[in-house]
């Protein structure tokens, strides 16, 4: 019995040292990217891990800089980040209400229809819509702004797949008592669907700041000033490789600035991120 | 409420309607709207008809010229000098632009295709309306109509807008790239360029782009494989390791794992690209350490780029497998296990029996969707690699480029290959639906077992 206890004992701090080990070479790269932000660098990459020296001037500079309007592209990104988050929420929400509860005849057709259209690669549309707005003259942010509500239509599988585990008796019985369907809408199934509601409107607020492929075939022409975060970064990084030392420590300040926020976010919602996944296994 | 809804024969069929309507129903399969309004349903005999008046209107001013130049794409292919008669002197022509050709092509036929469905529509009001005054029953007026759309055709009011983005942001884009597969529009033929069938598919195939197309479909397959693999085994691993008997602190170290994953991608994967890189903190480590002399090329050599994109990836990936199979693990039923052990079984026996395959069945759909994903992860190569390194025997490829960021490539350059770009994205269209269709009957055979 004690050697079993001791047994125990060894193999529960045997685990404990090998998961922490892996959190350490899991979160080091993390770690390098903050400290590389806080570190005085001209000579390029950082390869010490802690700074020789702390300042904090990568954050003023990257906030200061004419070439690289950082505090515009924030604002820019909110905006479309605003938008996205109230208009995508809406389309999702109507979308699945539509395709998870009303019955009508195009349902299973359009159903089938989407998912053919899920897997043609992003890549084919993208530039073809490039060409598009060139056609209308909408090669800028107004123009990223549409077409990331315009998709927003297909993006219904997991607030659906949430609304068809909703008992249907709920809307029956409502409609015993003479509600039309728009009124089982608002006053049953909103209520019910509150937490995927939110958990949409996180993620497409969520998804203009990492974006940067869209952003860099549509507003390639436009303006320094007219960018988003995420694209203005990732050109910074690429067009200065030969110069990253000047600009590379800014550029990481510039990337923490974006990433603490969105990394709370997602740490947030990840119980509905798992429950995304997973529910593909219930529905079949 | 939710019954399948018997199929019924229409009312009356289009050949009665015709033969026994009134003047304003046989005038109504000319001009759309004329029943309706006469059946005083003002606002739908309006739409009808104004959207016939205007898309005709549309029609003879810009539909014609815009269709009849799609069978071409344009007459004049490259810049050409031509003898003008009236002025007497040679002129310049530039070369038609086949691309917007084909795009005023394409959304005149996606109009036609439109208005088309509109008139059958239209159609089948008036039948529903002569029947209704055939057998003398009550005539919906405009107030109800509009009542139903928020009642019985609710889904009509609400998903007009949404699906209205898709075909203008989705579908059209698709059909139009689709197109562009079966011209000539490549770097010979950058702005006149005219129809050829499925040669750019035979140049992929058998032609000058098959030396670059095998190889990188080869490794966009291992790559797959190995991407979706290691990240799931390792990820069941780590879950079980974390929710194994006597850990504390759960949470914590769930969320320590998730970080990474959190972090967007563009920063994670961009910085993991400096922290390889010949002169990056790994390698300068490891020269202090005095355990290497020379720096690894850890992205510039091609075997060993390969490796350390896949072993990036895990980093990236295993947190998420590990975050699904400890949600699992959680949800396992907790007697059955208890049962288990009562009977002898060992910890590897319950893991086998009990705890493997209850991951494997939630797993199998999101494992599935991981391969397609992976065969189309353009983040982690575009943001790690950037599909280096070279290699000179590839058309505008390098070692690590899967299909996606190939195709990426081709578009991308000065003067692009898009009728190639187009064609590979039809392949991986292919390949995704191939997968997609094993995985739908996968898991239908889960759900009936």
């Amino acid at each position: 019995m004690h050697s079993y206890k001791r047994q125990q004992r060894l193999s529960l701090s045997l685990r404990y040292l090998l998961l922490i080990a892996l959190v350490i070479v899991w979160i080091f790269p993390i770690a390098w990217i903050i400290m590389t932000s806080f570190s005085v660098n001209l000579s390029g990459f950082v390869s010490t891990f802690i700074p020789k020296q702390w300042t904090l001037s990568n954050y003023a500079k990257i906030f200061n800089n004419k070439l690289y309007p950082f505090g515009s592209w924030v604002l820019n990104t909110f905006v479309i980040a605003v938008i996205c988050a109230v208009v995508n929420t809406f389309t999702t929400t109507v979308m699945s209400y539509s395709l998870s509860r009303l019955r009508f005849k195009l349902r299973k057709p359009f159903l089938q229809f989407a998912l053919v259209l899920g897997m043609f690669p992003g890549f084919m549309s993208m530039i073809a819509l490039y060409y598009m707005l060139k056609a209308i003259g909408m090669t800028n942010l107004a123009g990223l702004t549409l077409v990331y509500i315009g998709g927003a239509g297909l993006g219904f599988y997991i607030m659906k797949g949430f609304l068809d585990t909703v008992p249907k008796s709920l809307d029956e019985a409502a409609e015993l008592d003479g509600a039309t369907k728009w009124q089982i809408f608002i006053h049953i199934i909103l209520p019910m669907d509150r937490p995927m509601i939110i958990y949409t409107s996180l993620t497409a607020f969520m998804a203009p700041w990492t974006d940067f492929i869209f952003p860099s075939i549509i507003l390639s022409t436009d303006s320094a000033k007219n960018k988003t975060v995420a694209y203005g970064l990732y050109n910074m990084m690429s067009n200065t490789k030969g110069l990253s030392s000047q600009y590379f420590t800014a550029f990481v300040a510039g990337c923490v600035i974006i990433a603490i926020p969105i990394t709370i976010l997602f740490i947030i919602l990840q119980r509905y991120y798992v429950s995304g996944i997973t529910a593909g296994a219930d529905k079949g | 409420m939710f019954k399948k809804k018997a199929h019924t024969a229409p009312e009356a069929t289009f050949k009665e309607t015709w033969q026994e309507g009134d003047w304003a129903t046989k005038l109504s399969f000319i001009i759309m709207g004329i029943s309706q309004l006469k059946n005083k349903q003002w606002l739908k005999g309006l739409v009808f008809l104004l959207s016939e008046v205007i898309f005709l209107v549309w029609f003879f001013y810009n539909g014609i010229s815009a269709i009849s130049l799609l069978g071409s794409l344009g007459k004049i292919k490259k810049l050409t000098r031509v003898f003008d008669k009236n002025q007497g002197i040679w002129v310049t022509k530039q070369p038609d632009s086949s691309m917007v050709i084909l795009l005023f092509g394409l959304i005149s036929i996606i109009l036609i295709a439109l208005l088309l469905v509109l008139y059958y529509v239209s159609l089948k009001s008036t039948r529903h309306l002569y029947a209704l005054n055939r057998d003398g029953k009550h005539i919906p007026t405009t107030k109800e109509d509009l009542a139903s759309l928020l009642d019985t055709r609710l889904h009509q009011l609400l998903m007009f807008l949404p699906l209205a983005g898709i075909f203008a942001f989705t579908v059209t884009p698709t059909i139009y790239m689709i197109t562009m597969a079966f011209t000539n529009f490549n770097q010979y033929h950058p702005i006149g360029f005219s129809w050829t069938g499925f040669q750019a598919f035979g140049e992929i195939l058998t032609g000058s782009m098959a030396g670059t197309f095998f190889p990188v479909l080869g490794w966009t397959l291992v790559w797959a494989v190995a991407a979706t693999a290691t990240t799931f085994v390792f990820g069941v691993l780590l879950g079980l390791l974390i929710e194994s008997k006597g850990i504390k602190f759960r949470g914590v170290f769930r969320t320590l794992f998730v970080i990474v994953f959190a972090v967007p991608q563009f920063v994670s994967l961009l910085m993991m690209s400096m922290f390889w890189d010949n002169a990056g903190p790994v390698n300068s480590w490891l020269q202090r350490m005095h355990w290497i002399t020379e720096p690894i090329q850890f992205l510039q050599n091609a075997n060993l780029a390969k490796l350390t994109v896949i072993v990036t990836n895990m980093w990236i990936g295993i947190p998420v497998t590990m975050l699904i199979v400890t949600a699992i693990i959680q949800n396992l039923p907790q007697d059955q296990i208890e049962a288990a052990r009562m009977d002898g079984a060992n910890a590897f026996q319950v893991f086998n029996k009990i705890t493997f395959p209850q991951i494997l069945f939630v797993m199998t759909p999101a494992l599935i969707q991981q391969f397609i994903g992976n065969i189309n992860n353009f983040n982690v190569i575009f943001l790690l690699t950037g599909g280096g390194p070279l290699n000179s025997k590839f058309y505008q490829a390098g070692s690590t480029d899967l299909l996606v960021t190939w195709l990426y490539k081709l578009t991308m350059q000065s003067v692009p290959n898009y009728n190639i770009a187009a064609a590979l994205g039809i392949f991986i269209f292919i390949i995704s639906a191939v997968f997609s269709l094993l995985a739908y009957r996968r898991t239908n055979a889960f759900k009936e077992g």
